[in-house]
């Protein structure tokens, strides 16, 4: 099977050695994590892991799987790039002078849509978010005008077709839960894997 | 609360305090979470760090038994064998840093074959964590991967809810380990008791998956259609306790039923559907037909590498259904025709009930024409040889005539399992104790005192061989201190067998360190007071294992077999199960 970029997202509860617990089941299997990301979700007390890798949808199905079995994990969704919507952060430190004098650069910061965060006399500090491919070639044509510092933030993604976890998290705190809690992505793979 | 509050709390003072308050300290806690979860015997060994949990023990001794081991890997391997036969979950206590270390083959071990096992750790006090306190180790993230789940608690009013969480987590789903581990001052710190309330519900944790009756639907149809078909079943069987369920489908629908080495027993060997063993030593019929069969029915099982040999040559001429209660187990190794989630104790009555009565004679008769064939070759020689040196099977042979077929019996790791495993008879579940999915050698001795806790009124036999024992021979002295009625049969090959086969096999009889001696085994036992015999005879097997089944308590006897004998049927690696070889 084909190897793939993934996004895989986690709803889990909010305790001490939860990124431990997930890391090791990628490293388990020698799997890189490329991007990894953890914040608040849209339900108050529920975090949420982005994590992407690159790997065959048979793999990612099954580390979702076992992600999914660990306790304090309520769910665990993967889904391709076009099936998200996603961003990265980055941030430039370039020294001042260069940007002044410079206008290639004004150029490059427009196209890009960079915003300037900081300006001092001795650098600027710019700011852009978008895909990583748009990030990574602005970092290739400041590097060329003394690029002082980079830095790129994880991923962040929200599913397309997710109507969020609100009621999903309802279900879970039934003691019976509901039927499709656990999805059959092989009898009742239609048109979508993802079943919110 | 500061630490000089917390050190203030020495036995006297708590005592003091006790008699003050209605407060109770975080360590009766531990003991009052045991009592309420039904625990009546703890496997433990004490230290620094779990020291208060162990003076509060003290007062607790009319309750709860404490059977004190001679090393942590004994006292877990004695709670994994004391769930497997009772059927509980089994409770172990271990100190900080090493006390806790010594836990972890136990943890992977209960954790890779599904043993319900709740273990308590002390750890150093938690103003100290982090900075290489004695006897400090960070047992969370060590035991993380083991373990179904942990946690660490450092103040003494999440102990109630933590325990609860622990118990309702080993035991529910598809089991497994957890570990506590918890600071000295919150075992000393004494807290508002508002008593111990069990856990039923955990929002992010779903035991068993929902039923799906459609899915059932299709496995029921798949099955009526079926010319040949074939069920392998697992310990989820028995987990579940679903073995009368599991009997009257295959009863109702005539299949032919062969079981991993994590379900025996589940199914009476004399069951006219019992077609034997799968896997890289086991029946010839059932790994041969795998390839042969239409619909292949498993149940409660998780397609383990030697179960199945070569995957892309595994019976892929079949539809296969899957039973498990771990959805993660479906599609993990052999893609599946219909999954069907949830606990077998609940699905399989539903698939019995629309699955037609059927008889397959004619398919049942191919598993007894190739069982003939394995007789012939295998296990004739092994059962009954009439010259030459003594063979395992023979010794097992003798054994089940012996015990009736009812003995619980513990193997260790090694050939001496392969053929007990091959030829133990059992009329009763949860009687076969073994360490399957790890292989871990040492696990029998300790592993058959838990399992004879669990099941003291039944004959327990643990079949070790003469490398096992020496790992964890240490544990004599629980028997000798405590009394467990334990008979310990060692198998001496005089070699480490099964690597010593394999280099015969593979490696040119390269035979690198498997020479393996042995101390005069009989001599080590009566130093730890337990009786014992030598026997080098065949002549004499019988009386001398008569004489170990009737001697009142424990008992070792040695019997010395052939050096180099090979273990068959055998699925080499790499092969498929139906290139299965008789010799």
């Amino acid at each position: 099977m084909e190897k793939q970029e993934y996004t895989i997202t986690l709803y889990t509860e909010n305790s001490i050695g939860m990124i431990s617990r997930i890391a090791i089941i990628f490293s388990r299997r020698k799997i890189n994590i490329e991007s990894l990301n953890t914040s608040p979700s849209e339900v108050h007390g529920i975090h949420r892991f982005t994590i992407v890798i690159t790997e065959s949808e048979e793999v990612v199905r099954k580390l979702c799987r076992q992600i999914e079995k660990q306790v304090e994990v309520l769910k665990a969704y993967y889904n391709t790039n076009d099936e998200v919507i996603w961003q990265e952060q980055a941030l430039y430190k370039v020294p001042t002078d260069i940007v002044t004098e410079k206008a290639p650069i004004e150029r490059l910061l427009r196209e890009y849509g960079a915003h300037a965060v900081v300006i001092r006399n001795d650098y600027t500090v710019f700011e852009t978010a978008g895909h990583r491919e748009e990030i990574d070639k602005l970092t290739e044509a400041l590097a060329e005008y003394n690029l002082i510092e980079f830095v790129r933030s994880a991923r962040i993604a929200i599913i397309k077709d997710s109507k969020g976890f609100h009621n999903k998290l309802k279900e879970f705190e039934e003691a019976e839960p509901t039927q499709d809690v656990v999805e059959n992505e092989y009898l009742d793979k239609q048109d979508k894997i993802f079943t919110m | 609360m500061n630490t000089l509050e917390i050190t203030k709390n020495t036995p006297q003072q708590l005592q003091e305090e006790k008699a003050k308050t209605t407060k109770i300290s975080g360590s009766q806690a531990v003991l009052e979470a045991f009592i309420a979860e039904g625990v009546d015997t703890i496997f433990g060994y004490p230290g620094g760090a779990i020291m208060p949990i162990y003076d509060a023990l003290y007062d607790y001794n009319d309750k709860l038994k404490h059977i004190l081991v001679r090393h942590e890997q004994g006292g877990i391997h004695a709670a994994q064998g004391y769930a497997r036969t009772s059927g509980r979950t089994g409770v172990v206590f271990a100190t900080s840093g090493p006390g806790a270390t010594n836990l972890v083959t136990g943890l992977a071990d209960a954790m890779i074959d599904s043993n319900p096992v709740v273990c308590v750790t002390g750890q150093v006090f938690a103003h100290l964590l982090g900075t290489d306190a004695f006897q400090e180790t960070d047992v969370i993230n060590i035991t993380t991967p083991v373990t179904k789940w942990n946690y660490q608690v450092t103040d003494a009013c999440e102990i109630p809810a933590a325990l609860a969480k622990a118990f309702y987590i080993a035991r529910t789903g598809r089991p497994g380990p957890v570990l506590i581990d918890i600071t000295k001052n919150a075992q000393l710190q004494l807290f508002d008791y508002e008593g111990y309330k069990a856990c039923n519900h955990i929002r992010s944790y779903r035991p068993a998956p929902i039923v799906r009756k459609e899915y059932i639907a299709q496995a029921a149809e798949l099955i009526n259609q079926a010319k040949k078909p074939f069920v392998l079943f697992g310990q989820g069987v028995i987990l579940g306790k679903a073995e009368n369920e599991f009997k009257a489908f295959i009863e109702k629908t005539g299949i032919p039923a062969a079981w991993t080495i994590m379900g025996l027993s589940a199914l009476p060997t004399d069951h006219p559907l019992n077609v034997g063993m799968l896997g890289m030593h086991g029946n010839y019929a059932p790994n041969v037909l795998t390839n042969d069969c239409d619909v292949l029915i498993a149940i409660g099982m998780r397609f383990d590498d030697r179960v199945t040999g070569r995957l892309d040559k595994y019976a892929k001429q079949a539809k296969i259904i899957h039973l498990d209660i771990d959805p993660a187990e479906i599609d993990k190794n052999v893609k599946t025709t219909v999954p069907v989630w949830g606990d077998c104790k609940e699905t399989l009555p539903l698939l019995t009930q629309l699955v037609q009565a059927n008889q397959h004679d004619a398919w049942l008769q191919k598993f007894r024409e190739l069982e003939q064939e394995e007789i012939k070759e295998v296990i004739n020689n092994e059962l009954q040889p009439s010259e030459g040196e003594m063979t395992m099977g023979e010794v097992i042979n003798v054994l089940n005539e012996l015990t009736n077929d009812d003995a619980v019996i513990v193997t260790d790791v090694g050939q001496h399992q392969m053929v007990a495993c091959r030829y133990a008879r059992f009329k009763q579940s949860k009687s076969n104790v073994t360490s399957g999915g790890l292989g871990t050698m040492g696990f029998g001795l300790p592993a058959a005192i838990g399992a004879w806790y669990g099941a003291p009124d039944r004959t327990v036999v643990a079949i070790i061989g003469d490398g096992g024992i020496q790992m964890t021979i240490q544990e004599l002295g629980t028997i000798m201190q405590f009394g467990a009625k334990v008979k310990i049969l060692i198998l001496n090959n005089q070699f480490l067998g099964m690597v010593r086969q394999w280099q015969q096999l593979f490696h040119d009889k390269r035979y690198s360190f498997v020479n393996i001696t042995s101390p005069d085994y009989v001599a080590v036992a009566k130093g730890y007071y337990i009786s014992g015999k030598q026997v080098n005879e065949r002549a004499s097997l019988r009386q001398a294992l008569k004489e170990m089944l009737e001697h009142d308590g424990s008992y070792l006897l040695e019997v010395m077999v052939g050096k180099e004998n090979n273990v068959f049927p055998m699925v080499p690696q790499g092969s498929s199960v139906s290139e299965i070889r008789l010799k």
